[in-house]
């Protein structure tokens, strides 16, 4: 116990964070027990029935839920590898200007976009994109007809990783020029005295400088395999576009607390969590064994 | 050089004007709704605003300031926004400075730390934690849109970061004359770390400005809702309750001008704090996730 004397101060300092952890985070991961249950909410967690893995069969055998989840994939998968590529080659770009001046006044008018809340963009896109919105008049001015971005299932899926792509790039694009800005420059220096022009020099010095930070981010993006994003889809979809629109948190909301089926709302909830809990431990294993990433 | 030639030139010029256009193109969606909410309501209603007012008009925004349940919602949002920064600091920066230390001078450091990533790694999901908070009698309570989200990981995880790049000696001196923990916390670190605490301060001042979705969930009626919440049950799910018109106002006003004018007013205090945000959030986020 001598050691408790010595850091008593750092135990009291924790306590605060702890508390807020405990309430908020630890006793909610307790009622997973829901997901094998039939949760009443007259009866309680200790009173409703326990219905083992029927919550689960049901998740598997519903037609909407599969659905649900083969959405929220397609959604995921794409977003993460367009959240990649955009930045990425947006970065290299951006790095070529040389006036200080221009590049910084770029920088602030494309993370701008991050910062504002998707109830904001949601309704602003919203008004855009109806069929007879800014949008549309600006294809209809070179003869194409209109497209209902948000209310066609060939379009929602399109629209939504776009806008997202649009919203997110130049946030991302601050971690690539933070690695661009730290290449030796002398590396450049000798591949001009080789005579390599710019091309080169970015195919054999600028990419493979990127690779290892490229490889953190999308590894640690993969524990997003199942999260769709939302707040996007929340403020942008409607009833026409559930079939190819709807993802995994949108339709825990609407089953769980619209329509009050608790226990399996709680059974999709954690079949979300496990997988993405799974991938995001795996994700952090390979980049700690590929570029020595750690997170604390 | 490569500046020189021909080639590069041309590309160069290209690629200018490529992105150029890009960074238009961030911000036009939100030009556009200024100049919708400043045009009068029969160019509005045609949709032939385009990036500039048509008919000049502030009629909108009159209304607007005069929706008691809209500036209701705004005084909401601001007190969430102040009292959730504060208390988000407070504790982060008590968090952090024990985290930062080496496990060899506080042992119980790593279980520590791996109570807060598990917590980012695994959630209860929604319905769980709509129940616990409804035992702690959080439904239709101001407080649940305070407390619930005074912690967060990625927060104590930049605080931690940036104590570590403090010099030792610093906190080595004080400790030999005598002083605490908690005075070397107070006295030694909190002036040096004034940079990442703004920082702290911004990212968070942000998160309550535009959190929508726990007003949503666990308030019932709408004139308890913040700001970002009542935009959202007015402009995305369009419920007009509470919008009243007279007859004479409906000849002046449309609805497409009084919603612009209410997005622009919900994005007015991010695009305000905008231009400090950006000074450190760059800083931040290369803190926080890339590291030697």
């Amino acid at each position: 116990m001598k050691s408790l004397k010595r850091t008593w101060p750092f135990h009291v300092m924790l306590l605060p964070a702890l508390i807020f952890l405990i309430v908020f985070s630890y006793v909610p991961m307790g009622g997973i027990v829901m997901a094998f249950q039939d949760y009443k909410p007259w009866l309680g967690l200790s009173g409703s029935a326990w219905v083992g893995l029927d919550n689960f069969r049901y998740l598997f055998e519903r037609q909407d839920s599969m659905q649900v989840i083969w959405n929220t994939l397609i959604i995921a998968v794409l977003k993460m590898i367009f959240n990649l590529v955009v930045p990425f080659i947006f970065a290299i770009l951006l790095n070529e200007i040389r006036k200080v001046g221009l590049q910084r006044s770029i920088q602030t008018l494309v993370y701008l976009p991050h910062f504002l809340s998707w109830v904001i963009l949601g309704g602003i896109l919203i008004d855009l994109l109806a069929v007879d919105g800014f949008a549309n008049r600006v294809l209809g001015f070179f003869g194409i007809n209109p497209i209902f971005f948000l209310g066609d299932n060939n379009w929602f899926r399109f629209t939504v990783i776009v806008s997202d792509v649009w919203k997110e790039f130049g946030y991302n694009t601050i971690i690539f020029l933070a690695a661009l800005a730290g290449i030796n420059p002398s590396l450049y220096e000798a591949a001009e005295m080789d005579g390599a022009n710019r091309w080169r020099q970015t195919l054999h010095i600028t990419m493979p400088s990127l690779i290892p930070i490229t490889i953190v981010v999308g590894t640690l993006a993969l524990g997003n395999v199942l999260n769709a994003g939302f707040d996007q889809i929340f403020n942008l979809y409607n009833p026409l576009v559930y079939q190819k629109g709807d993802i995994i948190d949108t339709f825990v909301y609407r089953t769980a607390i619209l329509n009050g089926e608790m226990g399996f709302g709680t059974a999709i909830g954690l079949f979300k969590s496990a997988i993405s809990m799974i991938l995001i431990l795996i994700s952090y294993r390979l980049a700690y064994k590929w570029a020595g990433y750690r997170i604390f | 050089m490569y500046h020189k030639t021909v080639p590069y030139r041309i590309f160069n010029v290209i690629n200018t004007v490529f992105l150029i256009a890009l960074s238009i193109l961030c911000v036009v969606p939100l030009i556009h709704v200024l100049a919708v909410s400043f045009s009068a309501k029969s160019a509005a209603d045609a949709n032939l605003v385009g990036l500039w007012p048509v008919d000049f008009s502030t009629i909108a925004y009159q209304k607007t300031m005069k929706n008691p349940l809209f500036l209701h919602s705004m005084w909401v949002s601001v007190l969430r926004t102040v009292l959730g920064t504060a208390l988000t600091l407070l504790i982060t920066f008590l968090a952090a400075y024990p985290l930062s230390k080496e496990s060899s001078v506080f042992r119980s450091r790593t279980f520590y730390s791996w109570l807060f990533v598990f917590s980012m790694v695994f959630n209860g999901g929604l319905v769980p934690f709509y129940i616990v908070i409804q035992k702690l009698g959080l439904i239709n309570n101001f407080w649940v849109l305070v407390l619930p989200s005074a912690v967060n990981t990625f927060l104590v995880i930049l605080m931690l970061n940036f104590f570590r790049s403090i010099p030792k000696e610093l906190e080595e001196a004080a400790l030999i004359d005598g002083a605490g923990h908690f005075r070397t916390l107070f006295s030694i670190y909190l002036p040096v770390s004034l940079p990442s605490i703004a920082t702290i301060a911004l990212f968070s001042m942000v998160y309550h400005w535009n959190s929508w979705f726990d007003g949503l969930l666990y308030l019932n009626n709408s004139n308890q809702f913040p700001l970002a919440t009542f935009l959202q049950t007015v402009i995305i799910q369009q419920d007009m309750s509470s919008m009243s018109m007279s007859p004479k106002e409906m000849e002046l006003l449309s609805q497409t001008t009084v919603n612009a004018a209410q997005i622009f007013i919900g994005a007015a205090p991010v695009l305000i704090v905008y231009p400090f945000l950006q000074k450190y959030f760059v800083k931040g986020m290369t803190l926080g996730s890339v590291k030697e």
